[in-house]
């Protein structure tokens, strides 16, 4: 079981206090009538899944109730950073190469 | 390659089984191959299979990064059953039913199917509802599937709880009696013997790092540990690393790759005659033919390449067989572990070709692949060989994504995702 730091309550919790909501930082588009079908095939469904880090969305759903970011590293499920809602996705090439260093 | 008979046998326990010789070669891959199979598991060393068999072709090679049926192929519950809701899965995971009859046969390898019925528990309102249209549209599909009463699912099954007081009472049950169990390392053994007899190399500890493609766009070949092997046509089967592989061609898959863990008890006598799944307290199980209780537990809420997963979904997964079969209190577990599942957003497979000429995909077989394991192989090498998709697999595209036509089998899936 992970234990995950709630950037809102400020304190480490057991992952049965979250629930993970897949990949972050995927708008949807403000004009949808404009999308192609490729376009709502991308938004929809595509997504990163990348062996390494990845920008996820979580949700604190057993405690404050708020959605947070989380960079974490998909082979040891470590987290490596997390991020209030709104902040802006950490350039992962960069992160991962300070941690290689 | 020594076809196994009684004969052999025989001649075999004469020299204490000292000769039966190896059953597949370890050769060093060829500089060129018409066609390479990244992903030596079941379905990839099926599809090789098929491809030798009934296309003809002779210059294959199946590469794999680790040692052949090491990922899910032997890392699964090895349930078989094709109870699927929609006409297009019903079709597909029928085809591997009929296939799964005589594989033993057809191999010349016991791959140990057994047709001892599986059995989905219902235990709300919602669920009878959700079976018994399943049952129905099964049904129509000419597949078979049957409603049980409680009392009808104890006599199947004498084990299972089926007192009022427990917290989830089971209300009836769906039973599949073509549905069983089969052999999971057997089968990639007899797939991997029976390809390797008709000239597939297959070459293991050869991990794929590259997927090379010339200026037309088209697949030139593949990198890997051991050099480059140029290929006409490339058929990647890799499960839970497929985005990894398509991620070198630039193409990105809707899948999420999840670890789904499974374990199995002490053997014990023989004391459990079918295979049990609920999908609503999320438990399954069977017996092996070695005696040990075979359960299978959830997936992990989140994208991991771990390999092992959460220890809070192995002990929901066993609170709920406690309470179903409370003889298996006592039991103790022997072994856990996880595998890499890719699951798509439908639950249903992709297996098709790709936007890049010369590749194909075989993948999002998510957390119930193995049961597909023939079916799979078989119209994947039809697809291979002939550049278009065999009807069954025809619906199965990556582009139904695109398009909208998708074939929805979460409430079918095995797994409450």
């Amino acid at each position: 079981m992970l234990l995950i730091h709630c950037p809102y309550c400020g304190v480490e919790r057991p992952e049965t206090e979250f629930a993970c909501r897949g990949e972050a930082h995927i708008i949807r588009p403000a004009d949808p009538s404009t999308q192609t079908d490729e376009q709502w095939a991308e938004f929809l469904y595509l997504r990163e899944n990348p062996k390494g880090l990845y920008a996820e969305r979580w949700r604190h759903i057993h405690g404050c109730g708020r959605f947070f970011n989380a960079v974490r590293e998909t082979v040891s499920d470590k987290f490596v950073k997390v991020y209030k809602a709104g902040e802006p996705k950490p350039d992962l090439e960069a992160l991962a190469k300070e941690m290689s260093a | 390659m020594k076809r196994f008979s009684f004969l052999e046998l025989a001649k075999n326990a004469f020299n204490a089984h000292q000769n039966w010789g190896r059953q597949w070669r370890a050769p060093e891959p060829k500089a060129e191959y018409d066609i390479v199979i990244v992903g030596a598991g079941g379905h990839g060393l099926a599809t090789a299979y098929y491809l030798a068999k009934e296309h003809g072709m002779k210059n294959i090679a199946v590469i794999e990064k680790g040692w052949l049926g090491g990922g899910n192929t032997g890392r699964n519950t090895t349930i078989v059953r094709s109870n699927y809701l929609w006409e297009e899965s019903a079709a597909l995971y029928n085809h591997a039913v009929n296939l799964w009859q005589g594989l033993s046969t057809d191999l010349n390898y016991n791959v140990m199917y057994s047709a001892r019925g599986v059995m989905m528990l219902a235990h709300t309102v919602h669920d009878i509802q959700v079976f018994k249209r399943h049952i129905h549209a099964n049904r129509l599909a000419g597949v078979q599937n049957e409603w049980l009463s409680p009392e009808a699912a104890k006599d199947y099954c004498p084990p299972l709880n089926i007192e009022k007081n427990i917290r989830y009472p089971v209300m009836g049950a769906a039973l599949q009696r073509v549905g069983g169990t089969a052999r999971h390392d057997a089968v990639a053994w007899g797939y991997a013997r029976a390809a390797d007899d008709m000239g597939v190399d297959i070459i293991q500890n050869c991990a794929v790092t590259g997927i090379r493609r010339g200026i037309d766009g088209a697949v030139e070949g593949v990198e890997t540990a051991k050099g480059f092997i140029k290929a006409k046509k490339v058929g990647v089967v890799a499960a839970g690393h497929t985005s990894v592989l398509m991620d070198m061609v630039g193409v990105r898959m809707p899948l999420e790759s999840n670890p789904l863990q499974a374990l199995v008890s002490e053997p014990v006598k023989p004391a459990f005659p079918c295979v049990v799944m609920s999908n609503t307290i999320h438990a399954y199980i069977s017996q092996s033919d070695k005696g040990e209780l075979v359960i299978g537990a959830g997936t992990d809420q989140f994208v991991s390449y771990s390999q092992t997963g959460g220890i809070h979904i192995t002990t929901h997964t066993i609170d709920a067989i406690c309470e179903l079969f409370p003889m298996f209190r006592r039991m103790r577990m022997l072994r856990n572990w996880g595998g890499i599942v890719d699951n798509t957003p439908d639950r249903s497979p992709i297996i098709g070709k790709t936007p890049v000429p010369g590749l194909f995909v075989n993948c999002g077989w998510g957390t119930g692949g193995f049961k597909a394991t023939p079916g799979s192989g078989h119209v994947f090498a039809h697809t291979i060989a002939k550049d278009e998709p065999h009807p069954i697999n025809a619906p199965f595209t990556l582009d139904r994504f695109r398009t909208g036509r998708l074939i929805d089998e979460a409430a079918a899936a095995a797994v409450a995702h």
